[in-house]
C-alpha cells in the first residue's frame, strides 16, 4: 500500500479506515465457512463434470459405463464421491444461507455464528448418512 | 474518445441498461433450482450406484430420470460456470491469463452440457453401444 503524497486538506491513504487484507484476520467461524464455500463451489465445479463425464460412460455402452464405475468405485474414486457429497450438503446449506442474505435476513453477528455452525453440522451429519447408506448397502442390509 | 459528447450522453451510454445484474440473478435462479434437482441427484445416485449397466441404462431411459438429470447436469454447469468465473475474476489479474481462463472454463461448461445432454438423450431414446 503505497502513502498517498498528501495534498494539504486531504485525507492521507493511510489515515483512512481500510479493510486488511484477508490474511489479517485472525481465522473465525464465519470467515472459515465463507472460505470453505468457496472452496466447495469450485469442487463441485468438478463434481458436475464428473456427472457429464457418467452420462457419457453409459452413452458408450456397457465396456465404458463398467470402466467409469469401476474408476469410482475404486478407493480414491469413493473418496472423490464422498468430497463431493460433503461439497453439495454444505453448498446446499450455505447457499440457503446465502439466499437468506439476499433476502435481508441473518445479518446479526450471532444469527450468523449460528447459522455458520448449522451448516457445517448438516454437512457433516448428511455427509455421514450418505456414507453409511453406501457402506451398508455395499454389505447388502439395505 | 467521442470528446464532444456531454456528460449526461456519456453516462447514458455507459450507464444501466438494466442488464448489469445479469449475473447475480441467473446465479440466484439456478441456486434455487438446483436445492431441489440436487437432493434429487444424491437420492439417484445412491440408487444408480447398486445398479449395474442394464439397469443404469433403464433408469436413464425414463423420462421421469432423464430429463431431470439434463436440467441437473445444465443447471449445474451453468451455475458452475457462474461461480468460477468471479474466482477467476478475484484471484487472477494478469488480463491475458484471466481471459484465457474464463474462456477455458466457458468452453469446460458448454461442453460438459453438450456431452451430457447428447449421451442423455442418444440413451433415452434406445440407443446402446456407438
Amino acid at each position: 500500500m503505497s502513502e498517498a503524497k498528501g495534498d494539504a486538506g486531504r485525507p492521507r491513504a493511510a489515515d483512512r479506515p481500510l479493510s486488511p487484507h484477508l490474511l489479517n484476520w485472525r481465522p473465525h467461524l464465519t470467515m472459515t465457512v465463507s472460505i470453505l464455500h468457496r472452496f466447495t463451489g469450485m469442487a463441485l465445479y468438478a463434481g458436475a463434470l464428473i456427472v457429464a463425464g457418467w452420462t457419457a460412460a453409459l452413452a458408450g455402452g456397457a465396456e465404458s459405463y463398467d470402466t467409469y464405475r469401476g474408476l469410482l468405485g475404486s478407493p480414491l474414486g469413493r473418496l472423490v464421491l464422498l468430497g463431493v457429497a460433503f461439497s453439495i450438503f454444505y453448498h446446499l446449506a450455505g447457499g440457503l444461507r446465502h439466499l437468506a442474505w439476499d433476502l435481508g435476513y441473518g445479518f446479526e453477528k450471532r444469527t450468523a455464528d449460528t447459522t455458520a455452525t448449522a451448516v457445517v453440522a448438516f454437512a457433516v451429519t448428511a455427509t455421514i448418512a450418505v456414507g453409511a447408506i453406501v457402506f451398508f448397502a455395499g454389505l447388502g442390509l439395505l | 474518445m467521442a470528446g464532444y459528447r456531454t456528460p449526461l450522453g456519456r453516462v447514458r451510454g455507459l450507464g444501466s441498461a438494466k442488464h448489469g445484474v445479469g449475473h447475480f440473478i441467473g446465479q440466484r435462479v439456478s441456486a434455487v433450482a438446483l436445492i431441489v434437482l440436487v437432493l434429487w441427484g444424491v437420492y439417484s445416485a445412491l440408487g444408480l450406484a447398486q445398479m449395474d449397466y442394464a439397469g443404469a441404462q433403464a433408469w436413464a431411459r425414463s423420462p421421469w430420470h432423464a430429463i431431470p438429470i439434463a436440467f441437473l447436469l445444465c443447471a449445474a454447469l451453468y451455475h458452475g460456470q457462474l461461480g468460477m468465473r468471479v474466482v477467476i475474476e478475484d484471484y487472477i489479474h494478469k488480463p491475458m491469463t484471466k481471459n484465457a481462463l474464463l474462456i477455458l472454463s466457458l468452453f469446460a461448461c458448454w461442453l460438459g452440457a453438450a456431452i451430457g445432454v447428447f449421451s442423455i438423450l442418444k440413451v433415452a431414446f434406445g440407443g446402446g453401444a456407438y
